[in-house]
């Protein structure tokens, strides 16, 4: 995928939380290998567990199962005072890759994607046109998830898909292939 | 557009941000023995600042937070921004 012009592709359904916490952080370090004190903006991804911090006591959690995520981080988290709400079904994503990846998303997203404002292991919530979603860059390649709301994502992938035919031209490129 | 300084995220699109107007406006403390100038002043009445005023933005596509920015109200180049802490934090 990383030769593709570009390729829009939804992704496997996940679970998610949404994770609010006003404790120090950085004495709790790590909850159900999910790592919280990593920089506000940034993803941190342990095996088959993401945790993405959206702001100071904000974070999303994402991995296969729901059951063991909301065990392993209770059971961290303990008595201290927090939410841990399932936004597993809430949600959905597409994942953005190629080439063309950035150029696609910013047809709608006024972030700065050069790769020295928005390198591996950046998240944001953020917007794309009028939807809101969170734009997470797990590694190096050219490979964007766009987490939306359940009730946008054809909204999502069809304003995607408008601006990707402006380079579908290029080698390798396809939509929802 | 406006690029707002959310003390959080660093200069991001006004897109992203919901203006909540001038800051440091305290609530009466005691609404019901406030008179009706009193709290149509705490409501309604605003300085109109001509130059650097302090106002307060949501990001609320973003960290989704509130926060406090000085602002010159004649050529839009914004001064500093703070983050509100809590009052148990103090201010
Ligand atoms: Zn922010």
């Amino acid at each position: 995928m990383g030769e593709a012009g570009i390729a829009i592709l939804p992704l496997a359904p996940s679970a998610r939380f949404s994770l609010r916490l006003a404790a120090a952080v950085v004495e709790i370090g790590e909850a159900g290998g999910f790592w919280l004190d990593i920089p506000i903006n940034t993803c941190h991804v342990a095996g088959e567990r993401m945790t993405v911090r959206l702001g100071p006591n904000e974070w999303l959690l994402f991995g296969p199962q729901a059951d063991a995520i909301r065990h392993d981080v209770a059971a961290t988290l303990g008595d201290r005072f927090f939410s841990l709400v399932d936004v597993g079904d809430r949600d959905l994503a597409f994942a953005v890759a190629g080439i063309h990846a950035r150029d696609v998303i910013n047809g709608g997203c006024p972030l700065d994607l050069d790769d020295i404002v928005f390198p591996a292991g950046s998240a944001s919530r953020t917007l794309l046109g009028k939807a809101q979603i969170v734009l997470i860059r797990p590694g190096a390649e050219r490979l964007y998830r766009i987490e939306c709301g359940r009730s946008f994502a054809l909204y999502v992938r069809a304003y995607l898909e408008n601006i990707a035919h402006e380079f579908l031209r290029s080698p390798g490129s396809g939509i929802l292939a | 557009m406006l690029l707002i300084p959310c003390p959080h995220c660093g200069p991001r699109s006004e897109l992203e941000f919901h203006c909540g107007g001038e800051a440091h406006i305290a609530r009466p403390t005691n609404p019901a023995a406030t008179g009706d100038q009193r709290w149509a002043e705490y409501l309604f009445y605003r300085s109109n600042t001509k130059g650097v005023h302090a106002e307060r933005w949501l990001h609320v596509h973003g960290c989704g937070r509130w926060f406090n920015v000085r602002r010159d109200t004649i050529s839009d180049r914004f001064v500093t921004a703070d983050q509100i802490r809590s009052a148990e934090e103090g201010s």
